[in-house]
């Protein structure tokens, strides 16, 4: 009845998550071999007294985890913004929510501020755009949500000019740490048992809606004559959306194109149906970006790329091989 | 269907405005099991704003719609769809999707929550695709289909909701005269099945064929109701659309020719 694809799908997607967490705790300066990995995760001794399982479950396993909840995080509201815009073309950032933490992050590194001041700083900003734009788009029933979209791009386009104007103001000495945040890097993300939180919340609480969410994506007015509350899904949608890529952006900056290249990505192994779409965002989305730090911390080791830099240059390149295969065939 | 049983549909001194102007006033109107009512008017009148506000889509300015004998916030979202389906003007999908998944969309209200589509939805759904002729394209991405293709996908999904009311906005809009006809006979296979059927219509000649009511929706917001046979003459068509029309008649169908 239905295709089988989704059962060859979804197993390779889980081995995908587990080699990119698996390659993440390997490779870097330290190199741990499988074998050592295994017995270090499983608690048993090291031959190095103790050093590989300190790398691992102090620096390696927080950072890993950390990337795969953001990616999964970015992929979900990506995936989900898509649908509640009706748009391809959007991604996560696209009505300042990236922005609004942008701002906050930056007005506490200027201030010298760090660890949960920052988080804070960026959670606060964050949540202050989501209000801001959910607030003047108050009453939007047009099916492309055309105020919805604009509000959130002049919030986004603002914030990005309070931003450049704090560059600008920014004192040598925090100019660098300023920008790896507006990158996106993963290096400071050591909480990710908040962030894996977030991904599960947002996946549990959209989840359910995902078979009105398919019919939102295709008629809104149709969806509404075929039992979907239009009104009450879209504010649901908007703030999983939002809470989801604001608890992305606290833990790494702004990293760019999961958001937007997974749920197309993900759409063309499995079809448009959310109820498949949407875990398999999430889990691709985590694996890709696993694998994207782990790329980003030993490319040019010893020093490090912001893995945000090296998603751009990805997915970009993807991205427009996906647009060109498309407009040929539409 | 018992006597005592609420109509369909019922209509109380409706009013609507939109954009200050009067589309409709003090309208009333009851149907019932098995008719059909074609609504027809001037470009502008406001015949899609009627239907939308027949279909929940838009709160009346005055006045109340009853859907078998309650209103809409009384039956709630859900409960509402498993009674009238709608079918609208634009045909659009921004997202790939197959003709049976759009047409799998109609089932969505007899679903709960947790459940998947069943055989018997997917049932159902082919045959919708089936009665419209789109059998053979059910795997086909709906973005690929022409204009009329996508509006017998648009009627397949209404179909496969099975609503005991269907409200269609010029459900003929790109259909060749064969599928036209198809279309018709369809909707009044449902009608004759105990299905009520109202549609904005352009031609009417196919008005008066496969409706048994009419509704004539003036500029200035008045309007008439009646069997399709009294109110459909040339004399009051000619007025509704301010050009003379000419009745034609040819092995018993009529046609109304504009002079």
């Amino acid at each position: 009845m239905r295709s089988p694809r989704p059962f060859l799908i979804f197993p390779l997607l889980f081995v995908l998550a587990l080699a990119s967490l698996a390659a993440a705790l390997m490779a870097g300066s330290l190199s741990v071999p499988p074998r050592e990995l295994l017995a270090a995760l499983m608690g048993e001794a090291t031959p190095d007294g103790g050093l590989t399982a300190q790398v691992l479950w102090q620096l390696r396993l927080p950072r890993a985890l950390s990337g795969f909840a953001v990616g999964g995080l970015l992929a979900l509201a990506g995936a989900l913004m898509q649908t509640l815009l009706r748009n391809p073309l959007a991604d996560p950032y696209v009505l300042g929510i990236s922005g609004g933490a942008g701002v906050g992050a930056l007005t506490a590194l200027f201030l010298g501020l760090a660890g949960f001041w920052l988080s804070g700083a960026a959670f606060g900003g964050a949540l202050a755009a989501l209000l801001l734009v959910f607030a003047l788009a108050q009453g939007d029933a047009s099916g492309a949500q055309t105020r919805l979209l604009l509000t959130g791009v002049v919030v986004a386009s603002g914030c990005g000019a309070v931003i450049a104007l704090l560059l600008a103001l920014a004192p040598e000495t925090r100019l660098r740490g300023m920008l790896f945040w507006l990158m996106g890097d993963l290096g400071s993300a050591d909480a990710p048992w908040v962030s894996l939180a977030a991904l599960a919340a947002a996946l549990t609480l959209a989840f359910p809606f995902a078979r009105e969410l398919n019919l939102l994506a295709r008629n809104p007015e149709v969806a509404q004559t075929q039992g979907v509350d239009v009104r009450r899904l879209r504010g649901l949608v908007y703030f999983i959306a939002a809470l989801a890529t604001a608890c992305a952006v606290v833990a790494a900056g702004t990293i760019g194109f999961i958001g937007l290249i997974v749920p197309h990505l993900v759409r063309l192994a499995l079809g448009s149906d959310l109820r498949l779409v949407l875990p398999a965002a999430a889990l691709a989305g985590g694996a890709l970006l696993t694998a994207a730090d782990t790329l980003a911390r030993t490319l040019i080791a010893p020093e490090q790329l912001p893995v945000g830099v090296l998603t751009a240059l990805i997915g970009v390149p993807l991205f427009l091989f996906l647009l060109a295969r498309t407009g040929r065939r539409g | 269907m018992n006597a005592s049983s609420p109509p369909r549909l019922a209509v109380e001194a409706l009013y609507l405005a939109l954009g200050g102007r009067t589309l409709c006033r003090d309208l009333s109107l009851t149907l019932a099991a098995g008719e059909t009512l074609a609504i027809l008017g001037r470009n502008g009148a406001g015949k899609s704003t009627l239907l939308a506000a027949l279909a929940g889509l838009r709160p009346p300015s005055a006045g109340r719609v009853l859907l078998s004998g309650r209103d809409y916030a009384h039956w709630g979202t859900k409960a509402a769809a498993r009674l009238r389906g709608w079918l609208g003007q634009r045909q659009e999908d921004p997202f790939p999707a197959t003709a049976l998944e759009v047409a799998l969309s109609g089932r969505h209200p007899h679903l709960a929550r947790w459940q998947w589509e069943s055989a018997a939805d997917y049932a159902v759904a082919r045959a919708a695709l089936r009665e419209t002729g789109l059998e053979a394209l059910a795997e086909r991405d709906a973005r690929a289909l022409s204009g009329g293709e996508r509006q017998r996908l648009a009627l397949a999904a209404l179909l496969a909701q099975e609503a005991p009311l269907m409200l269609l906005d010029e459900p003929l809009t790109h259909l060749d005269l064969n599928h036209q006809i198809a279309a018709l006979e369809t909707l009044a296979r449902r009608a004759r099945a105990g299905a009520t059927v109202v549609m904005v219509l352009h031609d009417p000649g196919l008005a008066l064929r496969y409706a048994s009511r009419a509704l004539l929706l003036y500029d200035d917001g008045n309007s008439a109701t009646g069997a399709a046979a009294e109110l459909l003459r040339a004399e009051t068509l000619s007025r509704l659309y301010g050009h003379p029309l000419l009745y034609a008649e040819a092995e018993g169908r009529v046609a109304f020719v504009p002079g």
